[in-house]
């Protein structure tokens, strides 16, 4: 996957650092180029930064428990900006609490996100499905 | 020979200074009407014989080294496009104004046929065509160059996007004067300016005097060197900085208004403050220049009361809204007038006091950054964009109108930082410093040659005005 671009950053006004920069270190070592945005990133922020880049996918993360309204009407920026193609991948702790994952894993499928990862995710887990949504 | 002959060509004035370098000392200024039109040696000759009046016959101007800058005929007229505003169009807007040009217009995404005919029009000095990180988008820069190389006027293009395509973007520009450079945004979110500032200098010296008709003061001239504000940029860095023997005055802020618009300088990081503040857009540089072409305080008399309202004037004036607006008008379309002038409207002081004080504010409002509150789940967040100058502790005025106008340390301390307006990150406090000689284009211009005296006449000159 070298010289694949990925956007990376925790949504909304979520300030948990910790796990961005190990993704951003384990995406890296994977041989990707990450811009890596930081916490309180907007969708604004991503997808300006993905169409400045051509990256190839925009991984949000979202920790604090508000990732659904974080997230709502990205998919639908994404098209209006031109980016109707890129992978939206999104995972961390995005509801509120212990919910049956499928149901919410439906939920983001249904706002547009290309991966829903339930909580606990290790970054080999999205490398994994990395290079098999970006295979040619 | 320690003497340097210092020339600013502006648009209405030439001004000369000459210096004794091995005194470190300023021997004079003098200026006259600019008269590009004709022949611009005329304004010369005529300001260097008034400095040699008031010289001791034993300087003589006539065989010394000579440097200049010039903002004459409209100064250094550019046009940029970038891809995303907030990114790519952004940095080349800011590249463009801290090497000391009029940024007519900035456009961002595709280049449209109508963007074209206005590009036509506008006829700029310098385009410049970025958009695209090194080995981001290249769509953009291909569309655009694509789209220039239909432009019917002739200016030099420089290249300064995605490096990936850079050199097709010169293929489809073929047969035109094309400059090439370093990305001015190589990754997401870094600035990269100084490659793109060089270029735009050495096609200032190389074209542009020619084309402006300076070239003919050229062969008096060791080199007309920047653009004024590029020398007042470079000034003020030094001013800031210091050098190896002498100490600077630290971070500071530099505010020029003038007729037509009002420029603002910023030498400072101006970094977040608290932890609970995060810092979003592209970086700012530390030297940084904007420039309001809607305020100033005549030509542009009616944006300061448009950005400040009728209301706002009067309290500072005294005067009513209604007296306010007749006398914008006034002063509008009398240019010339100075509430010095026995003969001006009595009233035209404190109009000059408020136009003058609403004009700083808003200029430095728009150049500092600020907050903005977030409510999240565990409290109060901030979000800066933009510079924190709140800790600045120096400011230099200069530009005719706040140089003559009295109680400059009134009027510039009713333009910062206030609680009505707190997210807005302006000085707290300052020491105002004024430019009462005009002298710092000058300094500017012979920081390159000889940093240690222009930083040593600085100090001597610029007038302490109160905290
Ligand atoms: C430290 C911490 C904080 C610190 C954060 C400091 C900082 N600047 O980083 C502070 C005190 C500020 C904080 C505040 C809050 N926190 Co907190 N915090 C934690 C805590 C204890 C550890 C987080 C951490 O760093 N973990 C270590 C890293 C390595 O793990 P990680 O963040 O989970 O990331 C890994 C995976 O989740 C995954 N991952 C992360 N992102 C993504 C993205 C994708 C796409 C994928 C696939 C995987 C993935 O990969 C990472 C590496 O393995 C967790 C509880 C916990 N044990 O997880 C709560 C926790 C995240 N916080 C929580 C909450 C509710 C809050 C607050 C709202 C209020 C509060 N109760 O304190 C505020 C919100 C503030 C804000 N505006 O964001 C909840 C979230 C609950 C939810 N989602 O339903 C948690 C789970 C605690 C809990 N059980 O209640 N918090």
């Amino acid at each position: 996957m070298q010289g694949k671009t990925l956007i990376l950053g925790v949504i909304g006004a979520d300030v948990h650092a910790v796990g961005n920069k190990i993704l951003y270190h384990a995406f890296r070592q994977a041989g990707f180029e990450v811009v890596n945005l930081g916490v309180m990133v907007s969708q604004e922020e991503f997808i300006e930064a993905a169409i400045e880049t051509a990256a190839s996918v925009i991984i949000v993360a979202s920790l604090y428990g508000h990732g659904e309204l974080d997230c709502r009407g990205m998919r639908e920026k994404c098209q209006e900006a031109g980016l109707a193609d890129i992978l939206l991948y999104v995972g961390g702790n995005i509801v509120v609490g212990k919910q049956p994952f499928e149901e919410v894993e439906q939920r983001f499928s249904e706002m547009g996100f290309d991966r829903v990862f339930p909580p606990g995710t290790l970054p080999d887990a999205v490398i994994n499905a990395l290079e098999e949504d970006l295979q040619p | 020979m320690s003497l340097v002959l210092l020339i600013d060509f502006g648009s209405t004035y030439t001004k000369v200074t000459a210096v004794d370098r091995k005194a470190r000392a300023l021997l004079g200024t003098a200026a006259a009407y600019t008269t590009v039109a004709t022949d611009i040696n005329e304004g010369l000759e005529k300001a260097l014989a008034d400095l040699q009046a008031m010289l001791p016959a034993t300087v003589d101007l006539k065989n010394i080294q000579r440097f200049a800058c010039s903002s004459a005929a409209g100064g250094l007229r550019m046009v940029t496009s970038g891809l995303v505003p907030a990114l790519t169009a952004e940095a080349a807007r800011l590249a463009s104004l801290g090497a000391g040009a009029k940024v007519v217009k900035v456009f961002s995404y595709e280049l449209t046929e109508e963007d074209i005919e206005e590009i036509d029009s506008l006829r700029p000095d310098i385009f410049l065509l970025t958009g695209g990180t090194d080995g981001g988008n290249k769509a953009c820069s291909l569309h655009n160059a694509a789209m220039l190389a239909r432009c019917k006027s002739e200016f030099p293009i420089l290249i300064a996007g995605n490096r990936s395509c850079a050199k097709e973007c010169e293929a489809l520009l073929a047969g035109r004067e094309i400059y090439r450079c370093e990305n001015v945004m190589p990754r997401m979110n870094q600035l990269n300016i100084e490659p793109v500032q060089n270029k735009i200098r050495e096609i200032f010296l190389h074209k542009i005097i020619r084309a402006k008709g300076l070239s003919q003061a050229r062969e008096l001239i060791s080199g007309i060197l920047m653009p004024t504000p590029a020398a007042l940029m470079a000034a003020m860095e030094l001013l800031a900085k210091g050098t190896a023997s002498q100490e600077g005055l630290g971070d500071l802020m530099a505010v020029d208004l003038g007729g037509a618009t009002t420029d603002v300088y910023s030498m400072a990081q101006g970094l977040p403050q608290s932890e609970d503040t995060v810092m979003k857009g592209l970086p700012e540089p530390y030297a940084k220049r904007t420039v309001e072409g809607d305020i100033g305080m005549r030509y542009s008399a009616g944006g300061i009361l448009a950005a400040a309202g009728a209301d706002k004037l009067a309290a500072l004036s005294g005067l009513s809204p209604g007296e306010v607006e007749e006398l914008v008008e006034y002063v509008t379309s009398h240019t010339d007038v100075l509430p010095q002038s026995p003969e001006s409207d009595p009233r035209l002081g404190p109009l000059d006091f408020a136009l003058a004080a609403a004009a700083v504010e808003t200029a430095v409002t728009r150049h500092a950054g600020s907050l903005e509150q977030i409510y999240t789940p565990m409290g109060l967040s901030y979000i800066q964009t933009g510079k924190d100058l709140r800790d600045i502790k120096q400011l230099v005025a200069t530009g005719g109108a706040i140089i003559h106008t009295e109680n400059t340390a009134a009027i510039i301390n009713r333009a910062l930082y206030s609680r009505d307006n707190p997210f807005s990150l302006k000085p707290k406090k300052v020491n105002v410093f004024i430019d009462r000689r005009y002298i710092l284009a000058a300094m500017g211009l012979l920081a390159d040659k000889d940093p240690d005296c222009a930083l040593a006449i600085m100090r001597e000159e610029l007038e302490f005005h109160g905290a």
